[in-house]
């Protein structure tokens, strides 16, 4: 019970926080944060915004646990940007060049994706075990390499033929079959609650999403691979004494983590069907900060995956009600972020010190009876 | 002459450890003053508070004659007291005289370095300590002995008159050790007052005036250097008041269960740090290394245990060469491992108990397989190895840094021995627990002995060591260079073949033939 207080103390704190600076910052820039609050909260009510939350969520998620497979055992892999743009290019480009039965199509895709992702990641994590280059000097490096120069150059190269009709929805890679897009989940949905309208759609890549969550949740609970990669983080040198293949685990880590990058990008290919001139930028970055969030944990991201996502959407209905401007959203994140990673601090410092005199005070009265 | 320093009565406290028990220390003014102790002793936490890193929580210091209270180093270098820290802090890409004046820059209105000034300065330190050095070197270009000397001339150049030198000798071979002792005889000719902070008797005796020495955080003795001998130094260190564990009768076998042949280890700097050492450990014997610390004890460790990879020679277990076998392998094969340093080596601090009892069995019933982890099994074992090896917890879900250190130890001997190794590797087994945990320890050991195991004992208590093991070997500068049997030697004789006053002929030969 006091555990579970302690527990939910830093997460309520940061929020009430949080409330607090944003409303400073919304009043500073001549907002009412009062209605910009009704308004966030107001349009998250109907289904329709929901369904946007949802869809910025999913690849907000994954690209949160690319991040926290690293962050596990303290590597820290800032590429997953360019391994998700580029996995997505590439994916894109051998969707369009097959055509066949969905139940092969749809995975033969996702593999490709994933493949790119984890290749382009371990060479990160080849780089450190064999010339000891630190994997936040190298995946930055190559999120250029990937996005200045692989997508600028393919892009070019891979454009489809446009023929007479030249209009800028025929810019991008070659459309994908329909056999190689992911069903939408409307019909699940509308299971439950009424039609979904304006013709918004939720993506499939949700239950791809869910299955990564619990996925990641049996890696680190239940396999052994996720007991070494912990143990790595928490202490590497017993880990090493105790026979986990340090050089071993930086390349494995760095390739799991590249290979769920790779799915970040199917969201806008299930949407879209084929690599954009202007993909969807930023979601490796913001995944970051989602796993920090987080914690790194399969549920915790849940939430600030979802909560990162709602801020997002609202940034949009924010600009359109005028009630303030969208760079508000951007604050709100930064501000939720630094707030939550100093009560995380605080209180794993609290509940040492509280395990501490509990485990003490135990022994004694155990020593007292006996 | 008079006292430069003077503390008395100085006490810190950290969480769970005294490291200073009411410490004593005067020193006098030009002398060369060794402090010397164990690993743990409480040597490097009274020269923190001497430099002002650490505030004591009781006791005073006067420096000069005057009361003094250090709330940063600042405070302390401003009382003519510096520092050279065991891990040079210099600047590669600079050069020596650039290094010199970092952080007390002199300069002209408008921010200008004084160059001119700052070298004609320096030139004038160096001469008067006598040091050499070109001020215009890249440090980077530099010898270990060399840079050790921009570090002492660092602190002159801000005016200090007590040198502080933590351990300055572990990184130097031989040669500089003579010139860095040829610099430190010259400093005190010019009235320099130096604190010298080293375990190895022989340099302490070479070099040294007066000594005082640390054990457990206190001062067991001070006195100047005067007839005193290396075995009284590592009688004084070790100490002999804790009880003793009785030798039992012989359980050795004829079946070697651990051969290590002609193996030589080299750091990474190309240094060999063990060379040509063979030994073998038969089933149900214990074989006690002994040595003065940083004699490559723990690089033989490392070797066995296949966290560093031999340079040349074999390491076989049973009849199987595991020489290039991965640690997971070799552990799997049935050694265990207690490390000396259970922070560092043993524990994973923040997870619960179950999961470090796991910690080095993961592949293995019952605590996994190759690819899960059972974790019912796993607490099941943790839980019988509460109960046996008596760890004190509530439960088996708190982590392992809500445990006191013996119970941590219990612990980590508890998961090596349930998980029935044919060879354990205990580096310090009891350093830095209770004596009732102590005496636990020693029992457990010597059961699995009577079981059929062997154990490669390594510890600094001496006692400890001629109590338990079956056989002795002596460690000195990466070598063996005596075997002993246990029931006709007293700490005293072992200390001399420690520090390499006594010597014996066969010590480096094979001994598979043994016991």
């Amino acid at each position: 019970m006091r555990k579970l207080l302690f527990n939910l103390a830093a997460p309520v704190g940061a929020f009430v926080l949080t409330l607090v600076i944003s409303s400073i910052a919304l009043w500073l820039f001549g907002s009412n944060p009062f209605e910009a609050y009704a308004d966030m909260l107001g349009h998250a009510s109907r289904l329709e915004t929901q369904i946007e939350i949802l869809n910025r969520a999913t690849p907000l998620y994954l690209s949160a646990v690319a991040a926290a497979i690293g962050f596990r055992m303290n590597l820290f892999n800032i590429g997953v940007e360019g391994q998700y743009l580029f996995s997505f290019l590439i994916a894109a480009q051998v969707g369009s060049l097959v055509t066949l039965p969905a139940i092969l199509h749809i995975p033969l895709i996702m593999i490709v994706a994933m493949s790119v992702g984890a290749m382009f990641a371990g060479i990160a994590g080849i780089l450190k075990v064999t010339r000891g280059i630190n994997e936040v000097i190298s995946t930055i490096m190559l999120n250029s390499i990937a996005i200045s120069g692989l997508l600028a150059a393919l892009q070019q190269r891979w454009q489809a033929d446009q023929g007479e009709n030249f209009t800028s929805t025929t810019l991008g890679t070659t459309p994908i079959a329909e056999s190689g897009l992911l069903p939408k989940l409307n019909g699940v949905v509308e299971i439950f609650t009424r039609e979904i309208g304006q013709g918004r759609e939720l993506t499939g890549m949700l239950a791809i999403a869910i299955v990564v969550g619990i996925v990641y949740h049996l890696l680190l609970t239940r396999m052994r691979f996720g007991f070494d990669l912990r143990a790595s983080g928490l202490n590497p040198f017993a880990a090493r004494a105790g026979g986990v293949p340090p050089k071993h685990m930086v390349v494995a880590a760095m390739v799991l983590s590249g290979a769920v990058a790779g799915l970040i990008g199917m969201v806008e290919l299930a949407d879209g069907g084929k690599f954009p001139p202007d993909p969807i930028q930023g979601l490796g970055f913001a995944g970051i900060a989602v796993a920090l969030l987080g914690r790194n944990h399969p549920g915790g991201m849940v939430f600030s995956a979802l909560l990162f996502a709602f801020l997002d959407v609202s940034a949009g209905i924010l600009q359109s009600t005028q009630a303030a401007t969208k760079e508000i959203v951007n604050i709100m994140q930064a501000i939720v972020l630094i707030v939550a990673v100093i009560a995380y601090g605080i209180s794993k410092r609290v509940q040492g010190r509280e395990e501490a005199r509990t485990t003490a005070e135990a022994l004694q009265s155990a020593e007292a009876n006996a | 002459m008079t006292t430069a320093i003077e503390l008395s009565g100085i006490t810190k406290r950290f969480p769970g450890v005294i490291a200073n028990d009411s410490v004593d220390l005067a020193i006098e003014q030009g002398e060369i003053h060794a402090i010397c102790g164990e690993n743990g002793a409480g040597k490097s936490t009274l020269m923190k508070i001497l430099y002002g890193m650490q505030r004591p929580d009781e006791g005073t210091m006067t420096v000069g004659g005057d009361t003094v209270e250090f709330a940063s180093p600042t405070d302390a270098i401003d009382r003519g007291i510096g520092m050279v820290h065991q891990h040079f802090m210099l600047a590669d890409q600079l050069t020596v005289l650039e290094n010199i004046i970092l952080g007390a820059e002199p300069t002209a209105s408008g921010g200008a370095i004084k160059f001119k000034e700052a070298e004609a300065h320096l030139t004038e330190v160096a001469d008067a300590y006598g040091l050499t050095i070109d001020p215009h070197d890249l440090v980077e270009s530099l010898e270990v002995g060399e840079r050790q000397r921009v570090e002492i001339i660092k602190v002159l150049y801000r005016g200090a008159n007590i040198l502080i030198l933590d351990e300055p000798t572990a990184v130097l071979v031989p040669q500089e050790v003579e010139a860095l002792f040829e610099n430190m005889r010259e400093l005190k000719a010019a009235g320099t007052t130096i604190i010298f902070i080293d375990h190895k008797l022989d340099e302490v005796l070479e070099i040294s005036d007066s000594i005082t020495v640390l054990r457990h955080g206190k001062t067991v003795a001070s006195m100047a250097n005067d007839g005193v001998t290396a075995h009284d130094l590592a009688e004084l260190m070790v100490g002999s008041e804790l009880p003793t564990p009785d030798t039992s009768e012989s359980t050795v076998t004829t079946e070697p269960a651990l051969t290590v042949q002609s193996v030589t280890l080299a750091d990474d700097d190309g240094r060999s740090v063990i060379e040509d050492v063979s030994l073998t450990i038969h089933r149900g014997e214990i074989l006690g290394i002994a040595g003065v610390e940083g004699n490559g004890q723990s690089d033989l460790v490392d070797a066995i245990i296949g966290t560093a990879t031999v340079s040349s020679g074999s390491i076989s277990l049973f009849d199987d060469d595991i020489t290039s076998l991965s640690v997971r392998k070799r552990r799997e094969r049935g050694v265990g491992y207690v490390p000396e340093d259970r922070h560092h080596e043993g524990l994973m601090l923040e997870a619960p108990l179950w999961e470090n009892a796991a910690l080095g069995h993961q592949t293995q019933a019952p605590y996994g397989s190759r690819w899960f982890i059972n974790r019912s099994g796993a607490r099941a074992q943790t839980e019988t190895i509460r109960t046996e090896f008596d760890v004190r917890t509530p439960n088996i879900d708190v982590s392992a840094q809500a445990l006191s250190g013996g119970n941590q130890q219990k612990l980590i001997i508890g998961r090596e021995l349930t998980s029935d190794p044919s060879l354990l590797i205990a580096a310090h087994p009891t350093r830095g627990i209770d004596v009732g945990a102590q005496a636990a320890v020693w029992e457990q050991i010597r059961t699995a002995r009577r079981d059929g195991l062997a154990t490669l004992l390594i510890s600094a208590d001496l006692d400890e060591l001629i109590g338990l093991s079956d056989t002795i070997v002596v460690m000195l500068r990466g070598r063996l260079v005596a075997r002993l049997s246990p029931e006709n030697i007293t700490p005293r004789d072992l200390g001399a073949y420690m520090t390499g006053a006594a010597t014996q002929d066969s010590g480096t030969q094979d001994n598979g033939e043994a016991a």
